[in-house]
């Protein structure tokens, strides 16, 4: 065990872990980090506090996480490389495991074009491989990335992403590697629509025995309409939509979509749960955090084991 | 205002339009005396600087006449030389002077009939802009020198 | 080369408003050859700002000058004849030749009429790509011969992101996702193995972050 993580503690006994995600409001409004947190307080190991996520300016992941952490929770704190050169990460990684937060994701983050403020200069001085591995030697090495020894080294279980459905493809499972050699010690995919495709792509990680070296929970998110799958499939970059999903969303009335997509959501959480090298799942529930302890319960993930 | 006349400089290829310009004059077919031809060995060789000189020297409206598409005797110098009228028509645009102030034709050369039409289009829509705005504010003797 | 586009034509009209006498200087260089101050561009923005002063009913004296190379202290001292006859110079030059007619004329406001944007590579004619940033660390060596410092929209040198999509960059199917390009290569060189390879944090002093650049060649310099 390299951290008090509550993450690394349930993935450690072998139970399958569950996070989902919690992103902070566009201005000074704690009590709405509060409302979303405690929808999953129960049902959940971890909550990823998104950084800027799609580029727009909101409430910091730091301050959020210190807001979660303050309700006896266990956030994630996301952490992109668009907005904070090494010195700015490093000073909030020890700021933030100050405050008790010890698990964070390591992320390049969305380009600011596709945010609220298109004309900003991105940082971009590390990238996510270069963060988990700064990460790490602060942790077991306790030093800075330029080199001096920390007085109170930060203890983070470090995550990071995958995309599984990005391509090209036969680089997904060597990008894995490249992490793990990094450090990283557990990975969040990206949503999975595409059952098949991530099949294929686990098939790549066990065959090289990276699900021995690293956590894999895989993403999972609902579909609230058959309007937000085509949004998915047309717009959000990196994302495989099947043509399958949509046709099945659109199969059922209106006001019964919210329902079916959260059945299509549990659906695949049994299937992935029999995929070897999974070892857990993060259900992002966009504006929809309301719905998760249903999914969990559903899916036969619930009660959570206490540790 | 009525009155005026506007003086025009057509830039013509030697392989169509100015051909098509003597077919017009041996057919007996009038086209306005506004047009001054400026024969060129194909449009191509006409650059962005021409238009503008013309222009710069008093001249109300400027064209540049080359061949059909696909018919340039060297492959494709209408089509430079449309690229370049599109050009100038963006910096007068910049200036704010009418861009309709410089126009690219194309036409063979047996089409006489076609360059008299063109330079009569021409000069009216020329005659509609009125006079160049390099000659509106006093400025006439300075432009033509 | 450096490339360059030219200023709207309003923006450079505004600065040489208060004077009468201008000296219009443009590059035989990069911005020649990508086509945005040259000798031709001289002429043809000389004509638009004599058309532009007929229009006001002004008077305006251009003198066009297009320098062998406007960066370099021999070539900008042939401006000297000329620097008392104008009341501003206009300079068509990438931002190092506006620069150094600025450092030699200090009496002479110098305007620049370009907007200088990147260091590229011509792809056609009238094309250019940016491919080069000037990190001054170059990893072209390790990286199949396409620089992910400049081409990769983050700038990753492990990456691809997770946002490719169609072997195209997140920011549009306009540009290519560098590391489909570099993977690819790699592919063709049969060195594929070296993509697992971490690459370091880059030191991005000699690229800038240490301050301005400058390089001393003691052999040369006098």
């Amino acid at each position: 065990m390299n951290t008090e993580s509550r993450l690394e503690k349930i993935l450690a006994s072998g139970e399958l872990a569950v996070t989902s995600e919690c992103g902070p409001p566009r201005g000074a409004r704690p009590e709405k980090v509060k409302e979303k947190s405690a929808l999953l307080k129960d049902h959940v190991d971890g909550i990823n506090v998104t950084d800027n996520q799609t580029a727009m300016v909101r409430m910091s992941s730091f301050a959020a996480a210190v807001i979660i952490k303050q309700m006896g929770l266990d956030p994630i704190m996301q952490m992109v490389a668009r907005d904070r050169n090494r010195l700015a990460m490093q000073s909030d990684i020890i700021g933030a495991y100050a405050f008790g937060i010890n698990t964070m994701l390591c992320l390049s983050g969305d380009h600011a074009k596709f945010g609220d403020h298109p004309m900003a200069q991105g940082v971009f001085d590390i990238d996510s491989v270069q963060m988990i591995n700064m990460v790490r030697r602060m942790r077991d090495e306790e030093t800075f990335q330029g080199g001096a020894k920390i007085d109170g080294a930060p203890k983070m279980f470090i995550g990071a992403a995958a995309n599984p459905f990005a391509d090209p493809f036969e680089l997904r499972v060597m990008r894995l590697a490249k992490k793990i050699k990094a450090g990283v010690d557990f990975i969040q995919t990206q949503c999975i629509f595409n059952l098949d495709k991530f099949e294929e792509w686990m098939k790549g990680v066990t065959d090289r025995g990276l699900d021995e070296k690293v956590h894999i929970l895989a993403g999972i998110t609902p579909m609230k309409s058959v309007g937000m799958a085509r949004y998915m499939k047309n717009k959000v970059p990196g994302m495989d939509i099947p043509d399958s999903v949509i046709k099945r969303l659109e199969g059922v009335s209106k006001e019964q979509q919210p329902e079916e997509g959260i059945k299509m959501a549990v659906e695949s959480i049994e299937r992935i749960k029999e995929i070897k090298g999974v070892h857990g799942f993060h259900i992002m529930a966009i504006e929809w955090e309301e719905k998760v302890p249903q999914i969990v319960e559903q899916a036969g993930l619930y009660p959570r084991p206490k540790v | 205002m009525e009155n005026f006349e506007p003086e025009i400089v057509a830039f013509c290829c030697h392989y169509c339009a100015y051909t098509a310009a003597d077919m017009a004059g041996s057919k007996r077919i009038s086209y306005p005396s506004n047009v001054k031809i400026i024969r060129v060995p194909c449009t191509g060789k006409v650059d962005a600087i021409h238009l503008m000189k013309a222009l710069e020297k008093g001249a109300d409206g400027v064209y540049v006449a080359g061949c059909l598409a696909g018919d340039c005797h060297f492959k494709n110098g209408n089509l430079r030389a449309q690229a370049r009228v599109d050009r100038v028509k963006k910096i007068l645009t910049e200036l704010g002077w009418e861009p309709e102030r410089v126009a690219m034709v194309n036409m063979s050369a047996g089409m006489g009939e076609k360059f008299a039409e063109t330079a009569r289009e021409f000069t009216e829509t020329i005659k509609k802009l009125g006079p160049s705005p390099g000659k509106l504010t006093g400025n006439e003797s300075k432009a033509a020198s | 080369m450096i490339t360059a586009e030219q200023k709207p034509i309003q923006e450079i009209i505004q600065y040489i408003a208060p004077y009468g006498r201008i000296l219009l200087v443009g590059c035989n260089e990069c911005v020649t050859v990508c086509a945005a101050g040259g000798r031709k561009e001289v002429g043809l923005l000389a004509s638009a700002l004599h058309l532009n002063s007929l229009k006001q009913g002004k008077t305006i004296d251009i003198k066009e000058i297009t320098l062998e190379r406007q960066c370099d202290p021999e070539y900008v001292e042939e401006l000297a004849p000329y620097i008392d006859g104008a009341d501003a110079v206009v300079s068509m030059a990438c931002g190092c030749g506006v620069q150094s007619v600025a450092a030699r004329y200090k009496t002479s406001p110098v305007f620049p009429a370009v907007n200088t944007r990147f260091m590229g590579a011509s792809l056609g004619q009238g094309v250019w790509a940016e491919r080069c940033k000037g990190c001054g660390d170059c990893v072209l060596g390790i990286t199949g011969g396409i620089c992910p410092v400049a081409r990769c929209s983050k700038h990753l040198l492990n990456g691809p992101c997770g946002g490719t999509s169609n072997g195209q960059c997140e920011i549009g199917p306009e540009t290519d996702c560098a590391w489909r390009l570099i993977w690819e290569r790699l592919k063709e060189l049969g060195m594929e193995d070296r993509y697992e390879d971490l690459m370091n944090a880059k030191d991005w002093r000699p690229g800038g972050a240490a301050g301005p650049g400058k390089i001393i060649r003691e052999d040369l310099a006098q």
